[in-house]
């Protein structure tokens, strides 16, 4: 099957900051896939590029096969709520509808005046009177309607008060549920994703940190708890993501396929914030130590 | 994507259809009895070669008339074309609408199409109006050219001009108050750039010779010195012309200069003749001012006059009332290339840069 | 009909807590042979998690040969866990009050009486085991 997003050293640059670089990816279809990193860390430039609001400066993606809005069909095969979902203030619901219905040909129009009457939003509202989560309702119900193959989100639920938020992922899992549609959304919060999520992608100052199916991340990942080591003697098979030491005693989370059968650690599973917190204080990490980050390119 | 893009327009289109509809009416009502007046009675002041009492009755509305030919396309680039752009980008709305099933380009094509055309349209519907409007009084006046950026069809290119002019700013600037700001400036600039620079130049003047008129001539320098004296030619009349220049040469084409008119009227340049140079100021043909310069004065500046006139004579560089409409013609299509090339422009901006 | 409802808090993988909750009603009976488990559409809407995740709780209790999956209409139990131990709950209920009251009479706060239960079933099980 083709991959929802597939990219190879995908690179954006605005003057002279990277915003992505060196982004190599493969999502298999049928995921929902969290995008998790801190605020300016490139997850927007990253969806951006999928839904070809932006071109690449270098490396090459493609989005179910095709290129990024390349052509009225390609645009129809990826849905899209951007950050903090903008909507027409002066048009009402049901000329967003309409607007959904004229501008897409494989518009649901069923679909979409379900969705409103369940959200008991009133038809003549202008869009610009709504509150924040039933704007956001509206995006979704605009992008689900369209009845795309991706469905790609920017931080959808960044804004939104508790309530809001799980309605929101209600929704969007139901269509999940029921149309088997790909999910890419992005969030600053693992707390969003857990529940959603079945799929990781950590992006930190402008470099993927990992990527993968969360069960197998987390198989893949342990904390060991120890006295004090060197992490660098370790076995060659364990990757330390992240190390911590007191004076006697040493914590790591590492990763490692295989079983640790050495008695001195103590081996307990991690949960999926403790991995990204990890990859992400990494990644940090790795900037802090390399200040005049600048890529050179060919 | 039409639809849609008459949807967003809609709110703009009701409130300029009723500006439209109004002054139409406004302009049914006073015009009809104008028609009638010019019939009526003009015929017969025309043959008195009087017609100021006609013109003087409806002054007010045919400069207001005319003022609003000359805003509008400015309103319509300010109101219409700055936001258009510049409203999706700084509101976050054109991430919706560039996620829908349709191409960048065809959005903006589109956009730019039918807010494009009914600019236009509502400009020569304008322009229209008041043209038919004014014609009896503009018939009167005889003074085509006067009125030439607020009559016939330039007003259509002026409008798309002014358009395409804002949503380039908009895309440019992607603010929308600045945009308006900007394309106000630019359109304002462009439009008298063209005039003073380049609507001259369109069509090669006429020239015509003419004898100096002692009568009309009159006298002038500049900053008061003599050493700058020189006589005025009158404009003279030539029936809805539009006259660049009247200037005084000999037949080898040469202007008069100081040291001729010194030679020949040296009573008049040396100042001896009390008044001359206060009667000389402003003479430029027009017989109310000319009545209150000393007898004396004036026999001195006509003697001067014939004298001159003699070896000189006035050359008026003009464009003839034929050329009215083809200066109306290629104006407008001017502008509206200037105005096709930006749109042009503003959608590949929109496709390959931005973002 | 049975609800799920998630503790994110657990540490427990949400797949797992949904099989567990399923169990659990099997063995305290609200669920009987028969009855017909909610929709994946419906658990998913509910709780706003991946439908992946009630799928593969789903097949874990099918291949436990707890549910059956009926294509078209839904999962329905085939098997209870609540046998005839089900009827000694109620005996077993009144000398755990019993025991209970003893407990506290002699002293004992919560968190003593809770340890000393999970250290005697620990030992006993052990017992047991060994």
């Amino acid at each position: 099957m083709t991959a929802v997003v597939e990219t190879k050293g995908l690179g954006k640059r605005y003057g002279r900051r990277w915003a992505l670089s060196d982004c190599t990816l493969s999502i298999p279809p049928g995921r929902v896939v969290g995008l998790v990193g801190p605020n300016g860390a490139g997850k927007t430039t990253l969806l951006n590029l999928a839904i070809g609001l932006l071109a690449p400066t270098s490396g090459v993606i493609e989005v179910l096969g095709g290129h990024p809005a390349d052509g009225p069909s390609q645009l129809a095969r990826v849905g899209f709520v951007a950050q903090e979902t903008p909507t027409y203030s002066g048009l009402s619901v049901t000329d967003h509808l309409q607007m959904g219905a004229w501008l897409n040909p494989g518009w649901d129009n069923g679909l979409a005046i379900g969705r409103i009457q369940h959200l008991k939003l009133d038809p003549k509202q202008k869009a610009g009177k709504l509150s924040g989560g039933q704007r956001a309702q509206l995006a979704l119900t605009l992008a689900l309607a369209k009845r795309p193959e991706l469905l790609i989100l920017d931080e959808p639920v960044a804004g939104l008060d508790p309530l809001a938020r799980r309605e929101f992922l209600q929704v969007l899992m139901e269509a999940v549920a029921e149309h088997g549609v790909s999910v890419i959304l992005s969030s600053h919060l693992v707390a969003d994703l857990e529940r959603v999520c079945d799929y990781l992608v950590v992006l930190v100052a402008s470099r993927i940190q990992v990527a993968g199916e969360i069960e197998s991340l987390l198989a893949g990942h342990r904390r060991l708890t120890g006295p004090r080591r060197d992490p660098s003697r370790l076995p060659a098979n364990y990757r330390v993501i992240e190390a911590s030491h007191t004076d006697r005693q040493s914590s790591l989370i590492v990763a490692t396929d295989e079983r640790v059968h050495d008695p001195v650690w103590t081996v307990e599973q991690i949960g999926l914030e403790d991995l990204v917190l990890a990859y992400m204080s990494r990644g940090v990490e790795v900037e802090k130590r390399q200040p005049a980050h600048v890529e050179v390119r060919p | 994507m039409i639809r849609f893009t008459l949807r967003q327009f809609r709110n703009v289109a009701v409130v300029s259809i009723l500006v439209l509809v109004v002054l139409a009416v406004i302009l049914a009502i006073t015009g009809v009895p104008l028609v009638h007046l010019y019939d009526s009675t003009i015929r017969n002041c025309k043959a008195q070669g009087d017609c100021k009492e006609f013109l003087l009755t409806d002054r007010s509305l045919y400069v207001w008339l005319g003022i609003i030919v000359l805003v509008a396309p400015g309103i319509i680039g300010v109101f219409w074309g700055a936001p258009l752009v510049a409203g999706e980008l700084e509101n976050g709305t054109f991430r919706l609408a560039w996620s829908q099933s349709v191409t960048r380009t065809r959005w903006m094509v589109t956009k730019l199409g039918v807010v494009g055309l009914a600019a236009m349209a509502s400009a020569a519907l304008l322009s229209l109006m008041v043209t038919w409007w004014a014609s009896p009084l503009d018939r009167v006046n005889m003074d085509l050219f006067g009125h030439f950026d607020e009559r016939g069809i330039v007003a259509i290119g002026y409008a798309a001009f002014a358009f395409s002019l804002g949503v380039t700013a908009g895309i440019l600037i992607r603010k929308t108050l600045p945009a308006m700001a900007v394309t106000l400036v630019a359109f304002v600039f462009a439009r008298l750039a063209f005039v003073s620079w380049i609507r001259p130049n369109l069509f090669a003047p006429a020239y015509k010779a003419l004898p100096l008129d002692p009568v009309s001539t009159g006298f002038a320098t500049s900053g008061g010195s003599m050493s700058t004296a020189t006589l005025i030619p009158a404009p003279p009349f030539i029936s809805n012309a539009w006259v660049y220049s009247t200037q005084i040469v000999d037949k080898a084409g040469h202007a008069l200069t100081h040291s001729f008119l010194a030679r020949a009227c040296p009573l008049l340049v040396s100042g001896k003749s009390a008044g001359v140079s206060s009667a000389g100021f402003g003479l430029l043909g027009h017989s109310a001012t000319r009545s209150q310069a000393p007898a004396g004065a004036q026999s001195v500046l006509q003697d001067c006059v014939a004298k001159v006139g003699a070896t000189f004579h006035e050359l008026v560089t003009y464009q003839p009332a034929s050329r009215y409409w083809p200066l109306q013609w290629y104006e407008m299509a001017i502008f509206l290339g200037a105005a096709v090339i930006l749109a042009g422009f503003s959608t590949w901006w929109v496709r390959r840069r931005l973002t | 009909m049975i609800e799920f409802h998630l503790d994110s808090r657990s540490g427990v993988a949400p797949y797992l807590q949904v099989v567990q909750q399923v169990r659990q009603a099997l063995r305290l009976g609200t669920l009987l042979e028969g009855d017909q488990l909610p929709t994946v559409k419906d658990v998913v809407a509910r709780l706003a998690i991946n439908p992946n995740t009630v799928l593969k709780a789903y097949k874990e209790l099918e291949h436990a040969g707890l549910v059956a999956a009926r294509p078209g209409i839904g999962t329905f139990v085939i098997r209870t866990l609540s046998d005839a131990s089900l009827s000694a709950h109620g005996p077993l209920r009144q000398d755990l009050k019993r025991w209970l009251a003893k407990a506290r009479k002699a002293g004992l706060d919560d968190e003593s009486i809770e340890a000393l239960f999970r250290d005697t079933f620990l030992s006993v099980s052990e017992e047991g085991v060994a």
